[in-house]
């Protein structure tokens, strides 16, 4: 993770971007605009027609902006959240097949408001032919969706797309996709930007083959790869979605992620990916959306030269604080543990979840907890291994999606190969379904420094003799 | 001879900027082909512009009420899949 805070040739830091470093996501808000309603490729797992509030996936917006809506949005989200760090355009269709929109966006902010990172993510169709004006503009991070590099599998995720005044299907429009995002990938990274490819995991037709995908996009200096699960219910009323296609388990993107990651160089793995909405704002895995609806941001009025000022100072302060920070974890990690048993004895790991909203702390409770922090303890050491959201994040809408049944489940697959539950409190409710699926819920170690709490709980397991009699619940370091 | 777009139209947008007589407004509540405009872009394309990108199967419809784009033709769905299933 450390070498995510080198700049680029271009003088693109990716350590403020909080997709493209884990850090930054905890620090930096960022705001989607949805200025680029149309698209020009079809996926199965997307549906044009759909917009719901309460539903937290990419492709869907409630309100479409124009240029000058969407930019005065931006000033006012920059002065209201100061911590604003990026601003992106996901959707709803494709920026790029939105090309005018999108740089009138960019042009005014790029005046109004200097210090936001500016990005946007595609389909790649129309990348080549844009690569050019995205420098123009200093857009220093693109997010490609490349999902195959073969047009057969292509030809079960696209069914068409639109090219040369035509529209193409099958075989031949994957190919021709294919072939864009791969031109596209190389010119971007020819020229200094930061490539984000992101790829749906779809069961049964491009899991076996996106390990050729990250071997190429690696080969070809993709800055991260974010392996994220598809997303395909009924009542989306997606392709995927009606015909029944499974979605992965959390067990099963994460092997994956896992396995690419084992492969090593340069590219990074991304593991703390929410599938935000295309009009997201805030932090990651949060939505303020509703308090910048357009009727609201129409009637703010900011001094956005004021707001600039604001931003550049808090961003010094957190960037103060992240160094510091980084100081502290070179000297403390890895947090050596006495080694009571011999040498020979393999030495177990013991995988904890933990809730914590600041990242240092317990502090969260389980109830409210978004995401999870998963911790692999041996006596070697503490290692952050994951950052996991609940069910995707999938639903925050307590009053219409109250199905806490479903919720629960959905938290207890994502963490399935924990031993050791560690919040600030657990309900009643939820404590006997977590013993049942194997992990123990724990609060005695509420609001305490996340690394204490880890070793005190490891230390408990060893000397009550429980990593050696519970071995389903540990994994072994080999 | 002018096609027509009609109510399931999600004003999104990707038609209006194809169309190579300017015959398509964003209008409310979805967006309109002047009928005076049209050609159906005979003699400019092979394939109608707007008829071409759209992505929801019978927007567009011809001057005899045929959908350009017939249900199944763009999603691969067949029409039973068509009527959305009730949230649970």
């Amino acid at each position: 993770m450390e070498s995510t805070s080198q700049p680029t040739t271009a003088g693109v830091s990716p350590a403020l971007h909080p997709c493209y470093s884990e850090q930054a996501h905890r620090h930096f808000a960022r705001l989607h605009l949805a200025v680029a309603p149309a698209c020009n490729i079809q996926c199965h797992y997307c549906n044009r027609k759909y917009d719901c509030s309460n539903e937290s996936r990419p492709g869907v917006v409630s309100e479409l902006l124009t240029p000058e809506q969407a930019t005065h949005k931006a000033l006012v989200v920059g002065a209201a959240i100061p911590h604003l760090a990026v601003v992106g355009v996901a959707g709803p269709g494709d920026p790029l097949a939105n090309p005018e929109r999108l740089f009138a966006t960019f042009r005014e902010l790029a005046e109004k408001a200097p210090d936001l990172t500016l990005c946007v993510s595609t389909n790649g169709l129309a990348l080549p032919e844009q690569v050019e004006e995205l420098v123009k503009y200093h857009i220093g991070h693109v997010t490609i969706t490349i999902n195959c590099i073969d047009p057969d599998i292509g030809a079960r995720i696209y069914p068409w797309i639109f090219w040369n005044h035509r529209r193409i299907r099958g075989r031949k429009a994957a190919e021709i996709l294919i072939a864009q995002q791969q031109k596209g990938l190389e010119m971007l990274v020819e020229r200094g930007v930061l490539v984000k490819v992101n790829s749906v995991l779809i069961p049964g037709i491009n899991d076996e083959h996106l390990h050729e995908v990250h071997r190429v996009v690696k080969a070809k200096g993709a800055f991260l790869h974010n392996i994220m699960p598809l997303i395909a219910r009924p009542e989306h009323g997606t392709y995927y979605g009606l015909t029944g296609q499974v979605e992965p388990t959390a067990e099963q993107v994460r092997a994956l992620q896992d396995a690419c990651a084992s492969e090593g160089g340069e590219t990074g793995m991304m593991n703390h990916c929410q599938q935000c909405r295309a009009d997201a704002v805030g932090m990651l895995g949060q939505d303020r959306g509703a308090e910048f609806t357009l009727e609201k941001v129409a009637a703010m009025q900011i001094d956005w030269q004021a707001a600039l000022a604001k931003r550049k100072a808090i961003r010094a302060t957190i960037e103060r604080r992240l160094a510091m920070q980084t100081q502290f974890t070179k000297t403390k990690n890895p947090i050596p543990l006495p080694v009571r048993r011999p040498a020979t004895i393999t030495p177990e790991i013991l995988r904890m979840a933990v809730g914590s909203n600041d990242g240092q702390t317990i502090d969260a409770h389980f109830g409210h907890a978004r995401e999870f922090l998963i911790f692999d303890v041996s006596p070697t050491g503490v290692r952050l291994v994951a950052r996991r959201g609940i069910d995707n994040n999938y639903c925050s809408g307590p009053t219409t999606c109250g199905d806490t049944t479903t919720v629960l489940a959905g938290a207890i697959e994502a963490l399935r190969d924990c031993a050791v539950l560690l919040c600030a409190r657990i309900g009643f409710e939820p404590w006997r379904p977590l013993e049942d699926a194997g992990i123990q819920p724990n609060s005695e170690h509420a609001m305490e420094p996340i690394v204490d709490a880890l070793l005190a709980v490891y230390r408990e397991w060893r000397d009550g003799g429980r990593l050696e009699t519970e071995p389903a619940l540990v994994r072994s370091s080999a | 001879m002018a096609f027509r777009i009609v109510a399931s139209c999600t004003n999104c947008w990707a038609c209006l900027p194809l169309c190579p007589h300017e015959a398509i407004r964003a209008a409310t509540p979805h967006f309109e082909i002047d009928a005076v405009r049209c050609t159906e872009c005979v003699g400019d394309y092979a394939d109608p512009q707007c008829a071409s990108i759209c992505p929801v199967e019978g927007a567009i419809v011809d001057n005899t009420g045929q959908a350009l784009n017939p249900p199944g033709s763009l999603t691969g769905l067949s029409p039973e899949f068509l009527t959305l299933p009730s949230t649970p």
